[in-house]
C-alpha cells in the first residue's frame, strides 16, 4: 500500500509527510500572525511593522519567566501573551495613537522603527546565537504514525495555532464585542455616537492582536531557537502572505496562511530550489489575476 | 480614521506653477547646488576618498528612493532589490566579463530598470500600504534569488571586481580617480531627478501624490506616470548600485538585504521627503553614524529605531525640510 503510495508521488513518503508537517507548522505561524495584523489592519488601519519583533517577544518573555521565575511551559502560554499584550497597549498609547491623523505610512515607518529598536535591545542583551527553550515534558516524544513519526510538539503546534485562530474567528464574528469591532472597522465616528468608547477599542484591539502574535512566539519557541531575529526573518512572508489573502476576511487569512505552509512544504519536496521563493512567486501571480487578493474586497 | 493627509508635511503650492530661476533651480537652491558642488570639490582633499564615495553611493541611491515617495508618494519597501542587483551584475560584468566600468554602471542601471519594469507593473496595482509591502516581499524574493543563484557567490558575494580603465584609457585604481568618476555619476543622477521633477512629467507625478482620482479624472493615465516613475527610480538606484560595488571592489548580500531597503527609507525621512537636497544629507547621517558608531554593534539599529520613530512623531518635514521651512524658502 505504503509502496503503490510512494511510487504515485515519486518521493519516499516520510519526507513527503515530514516536509508537509513542516510546512503545516510554518502555515501555522503565518496563519497566527497574519490574523493579527488583518485585526489590527482593520481597524487601526496601520500596518503592524513591530508584529515580528513582538513574535520575537513572546518567545523571549516564555524564555525569561522560566529562567529568571521558574515558570513552565503552560504558564507561559497563559502569561507571555498577557505581558507582551501590555507592552503593546503602551506602545499603542505612547506612540501609535498620534498618528491615525496621518498617511498610514507614517504608522508604518513608526511600527518599523519600533521593531528596530526592540530588536535591537534584545540582541544586545542576549546576542544573536539564539537560546534554547525545552519542550514540556507532556508533550515530549513522538507518535508513530505508521507512515511517519510525528513528534507530540509539533502537532500540538498546530492543533493550538487552529485553536487560537479559530477562538479569534469566533470572537469577532460571533460575539458582540466583536460585532462592535466589525462596525468600527466600517464607520469608527458612528460607533463612537452610539457611546462606544473606540479609542479604548482600538488600544485593546491592537493589544489583542499583539497577544496573538506573542502566542505564536511562545508556540514557536521550543521549534526554533528563541533568538532577536526569529521574528524578522518570518514578518516579510507573512506580509506576502497577507496580500495574496487580502485583508478583507479573518477566515480568509487563516487559510491562506495554513494554505501557503503546505504549498511552501510541498515545494521543498519537488523542487527544493524554489521553496524560498514560492510564497513571493504566488503573491505575485494572485496579484494578476486578483490585486485584491483571494479573500480581499476590491 | 482615514485621512487625505500626504506622505510630505510641507505644503507645496500650486502643481502646475512653474519654478523661476535656472534649470528649475530658484535662488536657494541655486546657492545650495553650487555649495554642494564646491563641496564635492573639496571633501576628497579633508575626508577619507572611500568615505565620501560611499556616501555619495548612498545618497544618489536615497534621491532614487526620493523620487518615488517624495513626489509620487510611493513607498516601495523594497529598494534595496535594484541597488544590490544592479551592484552584483555590474561587478559581474567587469569582473567576468572584462567590461570597461562605465558601461558596467550603464547595464547596473539598465538592470535596475528592467527589474523595475516587471516588479512596478505587478506592485502598482495595489496602493498605499500594500504597495509597500508587495515591492518588500518582492525584494525579499530576489534576496534568496541570490543567496542560491551561481553567478552572485552566495554568502561570499562577488570579490576582487576591478575598478578597470574608464573608456579604455583612464585607470581607476587610485582611490582620487575613481571618486571624480563617483562624483560626476551622483552629479549626473541628482541633476536628473531634478529634472525630472521640474518637467511637465514630474508635475504630473505630484499631482498624482496630492490626489490621484483627480489626476486620473483630468485625463491622466495615473498607472502609467507611476509606472514610469518607478522605472526611473529602480534605474538609478542600479546606477548607485553599480557604482558602490566598482568603488569597494565587492558585491554582498547585504545590497540586497531588506535592512538596506530600511536604510534607504531612513535616509531620506531624516533628509527630508520631498526635498531636493534632504536624501543627500540624510545619506551623510545615517552613512556617517554607521562609520563613527561601528564599535556600538548592535546599538547602531537601535539608534536607527530611535531615528525612525523621532522622525515620524516630532520630525516629519526632516533636517532639509526643517532648514527649508524655517528660513520660509523651497530646498
Amino acid at each position: 500500500m505504503l509502496d503503490a503510495i510512494e511510487a504515485f508521488l515519486g518521493v519516499p513518503a516520510p519526507l513527503l509527510f515530514g516536509q508537509l508537517l513542516l510546512g503545516l507548522i510554518n502555515g501555522a505561524f503565518y496563519a497566527m500572525l497574519s490574523l493579527g495584523l488583518a485585526v489590527i489592519f482593520g481597524l487601526l488601519n496601520i500596518i503592524n511593522f513591530t508584529h515580528g519583533a513582538q513574535f520575537m517577544m513572546g518567545a523571549f518573555a516564555a524564555w525569561m519567566l522560566l529562567a529568571w521565575a521558574g515558570l513552565g511551559y503552560w504558564w507561559a502560554l497563559l502569561l507571555s501573551p498577557l505581558i507582551v499584550g501590555f507592552t503593546g497597549v503602551i506602545l499603542e498609547k505612547l506612540f501609535i495613537s498620534r498618528l491615525y491623523k496621518l498617511d498610514h505610512l507614517y504608522g508604518l515607518l513608526l511600527t518599523l522603527g519600533l521593531g528596530l529598536i526592540i530588536e535591537g535591545v534584545f540582541r544586545n542583551e542576549f546576542g544573536s546565537s539564539g537560546l534554547p527553550y525545552r519542550i514540556p515534558d507532556e508533550l515530549q516524544g513522538a507518535w508513530d504514525l505508521g507512515f511517519m513519526f510525528m513528534p507530540i510538539y509539533r502537532g500540538w503546534v498546530v492543533v493550538a495555532a487552529l485553536f487560537f485562530c479559530i477562538a479569534t474567528w469566533l470572537v469577532i464574528e460571533k460575539t458582540r464585542l466583536g460585532a462592535y469591532l466589525r462596525a468600527a472597522t466600517e464607520r469608527a465616528e458612528l460607533v463612537q455616537a452610539f457611546g462606544i468608547n473606540v479609542p479604548r477599542m482600538i488600544t485593546l484591539t491592537y493589544g489583542a492582536g499583539v497577544a496573538l502574535a506573542a502566542v505564536a512566539g511562545v508556540l514557536a519557541a521550543p521549534i526554533y531557537s528563541v533568538n532577536p531575529q526569529m521574528g524578522s526573518n518570518l514578518i516579510i512572508v507573512v506580509f506576502a502572505v497577507v496580500v495574496i489573502g487580502g485583508m478583507g476576511s479573518i477566515l480568509g487569512s487563516i487559510i491562506t496562511g495554513f494554505g501557503l505552509g503546505i504549498v511552501e512544504g510541498l515545494t521543498k519536496v519537488y523542487y527544493p530550489e524554489a521553496s524560498a521563493t514560492v510564497i513571493f512567486v504566488i503573491m505575485a501571480i494572485v496579484l494578476l489575476a486578483r490585486p485584491a487578493g483571494l479573500f480581499g474586497r476590491a | 480614521m482615514s485621512s487625505d493627509t500626504t506622505i510630505t508635511a510641507i505644503p507645496t503650492g500650486v502643481v502646475g506653477k512653474q519654478a523661476p530661476g535656472i534649470w528649475g533651480f530658484n535662488g536657494s537652491q541655486l546657492i545650495a547646488l553650487l555649495l554642494m558642488i564646491a563641496a564635492l570639490g573639496v571633501a576628497p582633499f579633508f575626508l577619507y576618498p572611500v568615505f565620501v564615495m560611499k556616501l555619495l553611493c548612498f545618497a544618489l541611491f536615497a534621491c532614487a528612493f526620493n523620487l518615488l515617495i517624495g513626489y509620487v508618494g510611493l513607498l516601495s519597501f523594497g529598494h534595496a532589490a535594484y541597488f544590490g542587483m544592479g551592484g552584483y551584475v555590474a561587478g559581474h560584468a567587469a569582473k567576468v566579463w572584462g567590461m570597461s566600468p562605465e558601461l558596467a554602471i550603464v547595464l547596473g542601471g539598465l538592470v535596475g530598470a528592467g527589474m523595475g519594469v516587471v516588479f512596478g507593473w505587478i506592485a502598482i496595482r495595489r496602493q498605499g500600504i500594500y504597495f509597500a509591502m508587495i515591492t518588500m516581499a518582492l525584494a525579499q524574493m530576489i534576496y534568496f534569488f541570490c543567496v542560491q543563484a551561481p553567478f552572485t557567490g552566495g554568502e561570499d558575494g562577488i570579490q576582487a571586481i576591478p575598478r578597470g580603465k574608464l573608456f579604455g584609457v583612464v585607470p581607476l585604481d587610485s582611490d582620487m580617480a575613481m571618486y571624480w568618476v563617483t562624483a560626476v555619476v551622483f552629479l549626473i543622477g541628482f541633476m536628473m531627478i531634478h529634472r525630472i521633477v521640474h518637467s511637465p512629467f514630474g508635475q504630473v507625478m505630484k499631482a498624482i501624490r496630492e490626489n490621484e482620482p483627480r489626476a486620473t479624472s483630468l485625463g491622466y493615465r495615473t498607472d502609467d506616470y507611476k509606472l514610469v516613475a518607478f522605472i526611473l527610480s529602480c534605474g538609478l538606484a542600479g546606477v548607485a548600485g553599480a557604482v558602490k560595488s566598482l568603488v569597494f571592489g565587492i558585491a554582498t548580500l547585504t545590497d540586497v538585504h531588506f535592512s538596506m531597503s530600511g536604510e534607504v527609507v531612513l535616509m531620506t525621512l531624516v533628509g527630508g521627503l520631498g526635498t531636493i537636497f534632504g536624501p543627500l544629507v540624510g545619506a551623510a547621517v545615517v552613512v556617517g553614524m554607521q562609520n563613527y558608531l561601528a564599535e556600538a554593534g548592535a546599538w547602531v539599529t537601535v539608534i536607527q529605531g530611535v531615528i525612525f520613530v523621532a522622525c515620524v512623531l516630532a520630525f516629519r518635514r526632516g533636517i532639509v525640510g526643517e532648514i527649508g521651512n524655517l528660513f520660509k524658502v523651497k530646498l
